[in-house]
């Protein structure tokens, strides 16, 4: 491709940006919601109390595949405070995060898929007497012939999990792309590489477990309020299943305790409480217990990967090819998505002229995983960049140099049709090398010593939602008033990562009012315009651009006003330190406050309103929806690492890692998202294991969890932690807010591989799966004592047919965005992009002038 | 399941309430539900993660763990005893400042805990700090702008001047390069 694709619609990406000295904007303010969350006074779902309130609690399956034969609740009615049940025949209907996968019933009406389906819920007067009737309650189980992992779902089509995906057996998705040759590109290469690597799937563990409150309003409406990352989802998710009009559901995210991905899927717990309360006419409240968070699960899936890829003997890729096979568990949840996500990002940061991605992703009778931090892509990744660290030993190349000479160039397209904006990459791996010494350190410690570098990118928001639509994915309103004082109405989740201070900084930033008169009002289905949720790290990006927009609207309103006031031109007007005056003559001017009067004065009652849709992606072939993003992160780290060669015991010593943000909203939430992401990293790098086993025989063969507790699942304390040094790199996009990337999710990529690298790197041993156990380290040392490579990892990848490959020409070979060999698909996007949502910046931000200019 | 209730008299941030309350609740139970102080958390009730730690009688309990109804005449503290008037304790306004807090879920906990080793131990070592709030379980942080953050709160507590460590507000300087990396 001679030159990077340009988008008619926005901004040149290189465009000099104008530079003014912010408030807010890149400064280190408390966080807006900081004095609640010290004091105990944030509230969570659980500390919501209504008058005459009850409790629910749900009956889960015992056992891992059975069909129903009947549930008595004889035993439980005889509780005191007993109030009522419900079973499946309740509420017939499915629901499902994804329109493709509504797999899921609020109770399972015949069938069970794993140990803690829900099969009926009891509600009583006390939480205690609830839980005694949920024991009390007798199902009967006709069991079923166990699924248990990958290679036994692609062996055994019978019994089915689910009946519907058209793949049959138990195969629940099969994903076939090709992007230019890559027989061609591998033929050329100097060195083909291959590499079998594992994915041990993992939980999000928030330490704020499920809860949700329902209370019954008026006439048929009802009030959910709960801890979810996506109420917009959930709204959706209890009109369907509850069969009432969405006008008549009012969904309230309150803060969550955590989520990183575990709460956004709707649950069976939230529409339970709310049919309960429907039934009860009085307010339910369902809190989960611990165990019951691990049922819920929707973690990191488990993923056996296959790279082999082409390299020039400089180090120039020349062609990868990726197969990439999911436990999904037992229910459909985001797993479609997750499928594609596990091909999507490989291309974003090296150059990969050709690529091939093949994925599969399979039912198994356990609970269902998901999106967890880095959705789909951690997994991938950690192959990805353990395969390049070893090329760069196969090809005698630097493995930062190998690296920076296959970066991806700044606003270029890629070989699977993804629109990147800036690419910050070099100058992380620049940092992170120069900070840890690796020039003068890599592969030259005594044994037992070891460095790892490794990369990584993340969406800044998925570019299409989750449902088929062409309205804003986040939407911001303003009040202002002669108060003085600015509501921020926003329908976004904060979940912990700062959410409501990116909102609120960057409308006082754009007002020039102090953060404290800047009221917010959140996720709030009723009071809220809609956004999409906390997911995909898309918040900072759509909900600061909506935000924005607004809040340049509100400063036109009152600039008219104060402009007139104070006889000068509208342009000369500054909003800044609470006053509205004039560039010129800083003394000429009106409080903030003054300027509301002014204006509502002028113009009646003061209010705007802001969106954003995403720009139109280049991708048109089936599954092109999956991966585009507004711009994309990136990210590099070092890892410095300590192992004992007899023992196989190791400990990382220290974290170098450099996030390229495009521009700091607040850089020590910055700081908190990379740390935490690190944190997160290397708990699954080292720890952190969603395991199973099976019970023995007489025992029901039954497929249990092996640690659905805290502490047994073991995650890093205070002790665990390295040193971190955190560098902040700004390469501000034109399509962020004031510049801004994400950066809740990217910073975790790079820190799986990394270390695996400088284990390496200390002592020979190649572990190619995490979480790495010291036996492991261990296994591999004793390998290569045999003679053979000293490799601790899967033996192969299973034969797996993927269907006809959807084959699409990059743009470097003259293609269009379209696969050559799917006419029905061109014929159903066609129509799509008549109304769909990828359409044109224009259409979509309604109106006013874009979002973009700061 | 017990029947059994107990009516008893405790000591809450200096203010006594007369609750009654099924025997088998626990501290934590009973602060959340009798008394309405749902700033204590729970992470786990099974005693794994630090997250519904109070004070009684000055040393970290777990609530979870603990029967309300051994706690006639002791002194519990909570997160909601930790202001002055509307003034922040300085570990509240560290934790606010610096990043601590993020969800916020495990920082009631976490703020009780480090209270008690302030007490003990006005300045002490950031190992000193590791050990004393590993039993706490934070998913957000990644501990370290909570250990800056205790370490802050000693420092204002000794009445030093105290101000955070530019990295802590800005990260490291990224170090002067080749200019390779950059496009």
């Amino acid at each position: 491709m001679a030159e990077p694709a340009k988008r008619p619609d926005t901004p040149p990406r290189d465009a000099p940006r104008r530079e003014r000295e912010t408030r807010w904007i890149g400064k280190p303010f408390r966080r807006v919601d900081g004095r609640a969350k010290v004091t105990g006074a944030t509230r969570f779902a659980d500390d919501l109390v209504f008058p005459r309130m009850c409790f629910a609690k749900l009956v889960r399956s015992t056992v891992p595949h059975a069909r129903i034969r009947g549930i008595d609740f004889s035993a439980a009615a005889a509780v005191e405070g007993y109030l009522g049940h419900l079973t499946g025949d309740c509420m017939p209907e499915t629901f499902g995060i994804l329109p493709v996968s509504q797999d899921e019933h609020a109770l399972c009406p015949d069938k069970v898929r794993m140990v803690g389906d829900p099969v009926a819920a009891v509600a009583a007067t006390t939480e205690d007497a609830a839980e005694e009737a949920a024991l009390a309650v007798k199902v009967d189980y006709e069991p079923l012939e166990t699924i248990a992992d990958l290679e036994e779902a692609l062996a055994r089509p019978e019994p089915r999990i689910h009946d519907y995906p058209k793949e049959g057996g138990n195969v629940h998705k099969k994903v076939s792309l090709a992007f230019g040759d890559v027989e061609k590109g591998l033929s050329e290469a100097d060195l083909v590489l291959e590499d079998v690597l594992f994915y041990e799937g993992n939980t999000h563990l928030p330490m704020e477990q499920h809860a949700a409150v329902a209370v019954p309003e008026d006439d048929d409406r009802v009030t959910v309020y709960s801890a979810t990352q996506t109420p917009h989802y959930v709204h959706r998710a209890l009109a369907r299943v509850l069969g009432l009009p969405a006008a008549r559901i009012r969904v309230v995210a309150c803060p969550n305790g955590g989520g990183f991905g575990g709460k956004s899927d709707p649950f069976n717990h939230e529409i339970v409480v709310a049919k309960m309360a429907l039934e009860l006419g009085r307010p339910v409240k369902i809190t989960l217990t611990r165990e019951e968070v691990f049922y819920c699960h929707r973690g990191r899936h488990p993923v056996l990967m296959r790279l082999k890829t082409g390299f020039r003997r400089d180090g120039t890729l020349t062609a990868q090819h990726l197969e990439t096979a999911l436990d999904g568990g037992a229910y459909g949840s985001y797993g479609v998505a997750s499928t594609y996500y596990t091909g999507a990002l490989q291309t974003v940061t090296y150059r990969l002229p050709a690529y091939r991605f093949d994925g599969v992703r399979v039912f198994t009778n356990k609970p269902p995983c998901g999106p967890k931090r880095g959705h789909g892509t951690p997994q991938p990744r950690f192959g990805w960049e353990v395969h390049l660290d070893k090329a760069a030993h196969r090809l005698g190349i630097d493995p930062a140099e190998l690296r920076l000479k296959n970066l991806e160039r700044p606003g270029a397209v890629t070989a699977n049709w993804l629109q990147l904006g800036t690419v910050g990459l070099g100058r992380c791996i620049e940092a992170v090398v120069a900070g840890s010494g690796w020039r003068e350190r890599y592969g030259k410690l005594p044994v037992g010593r070891g460095l790892g570098l490794a990369c990584g990118s993340y969406l800044c928001g998925a570019g299409l939602p989750i449902y088929w639509n062409h309205m804003p994915q986040s939407g911001v309103q303003l009040l202002l008033d002669r108060s003085g004082g600015v509501s921020v109405f926003c329908g976004e989740t904060e979940i912990g990562q700062g959410s409501d201070s990116v909102l609120a900084a960057i409308v006082a930033e754009v007002l020039g009012v102090d953060l404290a008169d800047v009221r917010l009002c959140v996720a709030d289905t009723d009071l809220t315009p809609v956004d999409l949720g906390s997911y995909s790290s898309r918040v900072t990006l759509m909900v600061g651009n909506a935000a924005l927009q607004a809040a340049e609207r509100a400063r036109e309103l009152l600039a008219t006003a104060a402009a007139a006031r104070l006889e000068v031109s509208k342009d000369r007007l500054a909003f800044a330190e609470g006053r509205v005056f004039d560039v010129e003559d800083p003394e000429r001017g009106l409080s903030f406050q003054e300027a509301c009067i002014a204006a509502e004065a002028l113009h009646g009652t003061l209010g705007t309103v802001g969106s954003y849709v995403p720009p139109r992606a280049p991708g048109r072939y089936r599954g092109a929806g999956v991966g585009p993003s507004p711009t994309y992160s990136y990210t590099a780290a070092v890892i410095e690492v300590e192992v004992d060669p007899g023992t196989g015991l190791y400990r990382p010593l220290h974290v170098w890692i450099a996030h390229d943000v495009g521009k700091c909203i607040n850089p020590v939430l910055v700081l908190g998202q990379i740390e935490g992401s690190v944190y997160m990293g290397l708990g699954e790098a080292m720890m952190e294991e969603q395991a199973f086993r099976r019970l023995p025989k007489r025992r029901s063969a039954a497929l249990v969890h092996k640690m659905p507790s805290m502490l047994e699942y073991k995650s890093p304390t205070f002790l665990e932690m390295p040193p971190i040094t955190s560098y902040i790199i700004e390469d501000p996009d034109g399509e962020g807010p004031f510049g801004a990337k994400e950066v809740g999710q990217g910073p975790l990529l790079p820190v799986a591989p990394a270390l695996a690298n400088a284990i390496f790197d200390a002592v020979g041993a190649r572990v190619d799966q995490v979480p790495i156990g010291p036996h492991m380290i261990l296994k591999a040392l004793a390998a290569g004592r045999r003679g053979g490579e000293a490799r601790f990892g899967p033996a192969g990848f299973p034969a797996v047919d993927y269907g006809e490959t959807l084959v699409v020409p990059t743009p470097e070979d003259g293609g269009d965005g379209r696969a050559i060999n799917d006419f029905r698909h061109e014929l159903r996007s066609g129509m799509r992009s008549a109304s769909g949502t990828m359409t044109s910046r224009e259409e979509a931000v309604k109106g006013g002038k874009g979002p973009l200019s700061t | 399941m017990s029947r059994q209730t107990t009516t008893l008299t405790l000591r809450v941030n200096g203010e006594e309430r007369t609750v009654a309350f099924p025997t088998h609740h626990t501290l934590l139970e009973v602060l959340r539900e009798e008394c309405g102080l749902t700033g204590t958390k729970h992470g786990c009730e099974l005693g794994e993660c630090g997250t519904c730690a109070v004070l009684v009688d000055g040393r970290p309990v777990l609530s979870c763990l603990a029967l309300a109804a051994e706690m006639e005449g002791r002194e519990i503290e909570t997160v909601e005893g930790l202001q002055r008037g509307n003034r922040l304790h300085p570990l509240q306004a560290a934790f606010a400042d610096l990043g601590a807090a993020q969800c916020g879920y495990c920082t009631p906990g976490i703020l009780l805990v480090a209270k008690a080793l302030l007490a003990a131990s006005p300045r002490p070592e950031r190992r000193e700090i590791e050990e004393a709030l590993a039993g706490n379980l934070c998913r957000c942080t990644g501990y370290h702008k909570i250990v800056e953050a205790v370490e802050q709160a000693a420092a204002v507590a000794r009445g030093e001047e105290a101000t955070p460590p530019h990295e802590t507000l800005y990260g490291a300087e990224p170090p002067t390069t080749t200019g390779r990396g950059a496009e």
